[in-house]
C-alpha cells in the first residue's frame, strides 16, 4: 500500500512541475495561459446547471417517493433465484443513480454488516467497480450539449449490471 | 432520454398519489434541484484549477505529446477520430486520471475530451460514435486504488482493509470489456445501418 500511497502524493505535485517547466521552455506566458483556461472551467460549470437540475431532480422525485423500493421488489425475485444476499440489492440499484446515495448505502452496510463479512466485502467491491452512470452521462454529455445519448446509457447500464453479478462471483470465489 | 426522464418523474408522481403522501414529490424535487447546484458550483474550483494547467499544456505542445503516444492503442477504439487530434490526448488523459483514482482532475480532462470530440461531431445536439466509446470507458471506470471506500473500511476497523483491490479490478475488468464489446456491436450495427 506505501507504493500507492507514495505514487498518489507524488502524481499531481509532479504533473504540475512537468506542465510547468515544459510551458517555460517553451516560452508560453504560463500566467495568461492558465486564467484563461480557468475562465473556461468556470463557463463548463455554470452550463452544467440546467442538465443537473433536470436529472438530478428526476432521480430525487423517483428515490424520494418510493419509486426506487418498488423496482428493488421487482428484482429481488431474481437475485434470490440467484442466490443473491438480498441486502446488497438497494446499493445495486442505487450506484448508477447516484454517487453519494451508494456510497451512503455502502458506508450503511460497512457498519452494520462488519468490513471483514461477506456482505461487507461485497458492498466494498460493488463501490469501487463502476462509476455513476447517470451522474456521468449527464455531466459528461451537458458539458457539451448533447442530449440524444442513444445507445450509450444502455452500455453504461449494461457495465452496471455486469459488474454487480461479477462482483458477487469475484467475492464468493475469493471470501468464500 | 426522453423516455427515461418520464419514467422518473411520472412513476414517482404515481406511486407517492397511490401511497397518499404526495408532499414527497415536491420533497425529491427541491432537493434534487439544491443539490445540482451544488454539485455544480462544487465542480468549479478543480475545474478551473485542472483546465488552468491543463490549458499551459496545450500551448506547451504537450497535448499533442500525448495524444502521438496514445495513438497505437487508441486508434482501434477510437477510428472516427485523426490521428494525432488533441482530442486523443485528452481522452488518454482523462482515463489515467481515472486508473489513478484523481477524481478531481478525471472530470475536466474529461470534459476537454468531450469538447474536442463534439467539434468533430460538429456540434450536434446527438451522440457520435467516438463520444460513446469514451462514456462506456468512463462509466466502467478502472480502478487501481478505491481510496474513498478503502478509507470506509479503515474507519469501520477492518482488519485488511485493503483485500477488496484485487476482486474490484477483477470484477471492474469484467464490466468495462462488456461495456466496450457492446458499444463496439451497436456502433457497427448502426454504422450498417446507416450505409
Amino acid at each position: 500500500m506505501s507504493i500507492f500511497n507514495t505514487l498518489s502524493q507524488w502524481t499531481v505535485p509532479m504533473l504540475f512541475a512537468v506542465i510547468l517547466i515544459a510551458g517555460a521552455l517553451k516560452r508560453v506566458k504560463v500566467y495568461d495561459a492558465f486564467v484563461a483556461g480557468a475562465e473556461e472551467g468556470f463557463t463548463i460549470a455554470v452550463k452544467l446547471i440546467p442538465y443537473l437540475v433536470a436529472m438530478l431532480v428526476a432521480i430525487g422525485i423517483f428515490r424520494e417517493t418510493g419509486a426506487m423500493d418498488m423496482v428493488m421488489n421487482a428484482i429481488s425475485p431474481l437475485t434470490d433465484f440467484l442466490g443473491i444476499p438480498g441486502e446488497i440489492l438497494p446499493l445495486a440499484v442505487m450506484r448508477p443513480l447516484s454517487g453519494s446515495g451508494a456510497l451512503g448505502v455502502a458506508t450503511e452496510l460497512i457498519q452494520t454488516h462488519g468490513p471483514d463479512s461477506f456482505l461487507g466485502r461485497l458492498a466494498s467491491v460493488m463501490q469501487g467497480t463502476t462509476d455513476t452512470t447517470f451522474f456521468v452521462l449527464t455531466i459528461y454529455f451537458g458539458a457539451v450539449g448533447v442530449r440524444q445519448y442513444r445507445y450509450s446509457l444502455f452500455t453504461g447500464l449494461l457495465a452496471d449490471v455486469t459488474s454487480f453479478l461479477a462482483s458477487v462471483y469475484f467475492c464468493r470465489l475469493f471470501f468464500g | 432520454m426522453n423516455v427515461i426522464w418520464l419514467f422518473f418523474l411520472l412513476g414517482g408522481i404515481g406511486i407517492a398519489a397511490s401511497h397518499g403522501d404526495i408532499q414527497k414529490v415536491t420533497d425529491g424535487a427541491l432537493k434534487g434541484a439544491e443539490m445540482a447546484v451544488e454539485v455544480a458550483l462544487g465542480l468549479i474550483g478543480a475545474m478551473s484549477l485542472w483546465l488552468g494547467i491543463m490549458r499551459i499544456a496545450q500551448e506547451a505542445g504537450l497535448i499533442r505529446v500525448v495524444a502521438r503516444l496514445a495513438r497505437p492503442f487508441m486508434e482501434r477504439l477510437f477510428p472516427s477520430i485523426p490521428a494525432n487530434h488533441p482530442a486523443l490526448g485528452h481522452i488518454l488523459m482523462n482515463l489515467s486520471a481515472n486508473v489513478l483514482g484523481l477524481g478531481s482532475a478525471a472530470t475536466p480532462f474529461g470534459m476537454k475530451a468531450m469538447q474536442a470530440m463534439q467539434e468533430l461531431n460538429r456540434n450536434r445536439p446527438e451522440a457520435s460514435a467516438a463520444m460513446c466509446t469514451f462514456l462506456a470507458m468512463n462509466t466502467s471506470c478502472i480502478t487501481i486504488v478505491p481510496a474513498t471506500i478503502i478509507s470506509v473500511r479503515v474507519a469501520a476497523n477492518s482488519a485488511n482493509p485493503t483485500e477488496i483491490v484485487v476482486p474490484t479490478i477483477l470484477a471492474t475488468t469484467v464490466g468495462m470489456s462488456v461495456a466496450l464489446t457492446a458499444d463496439w456491436l451497436l456502433r457497427t450495427y448502426f454504422q450498417r445501418r446507416r450505409g
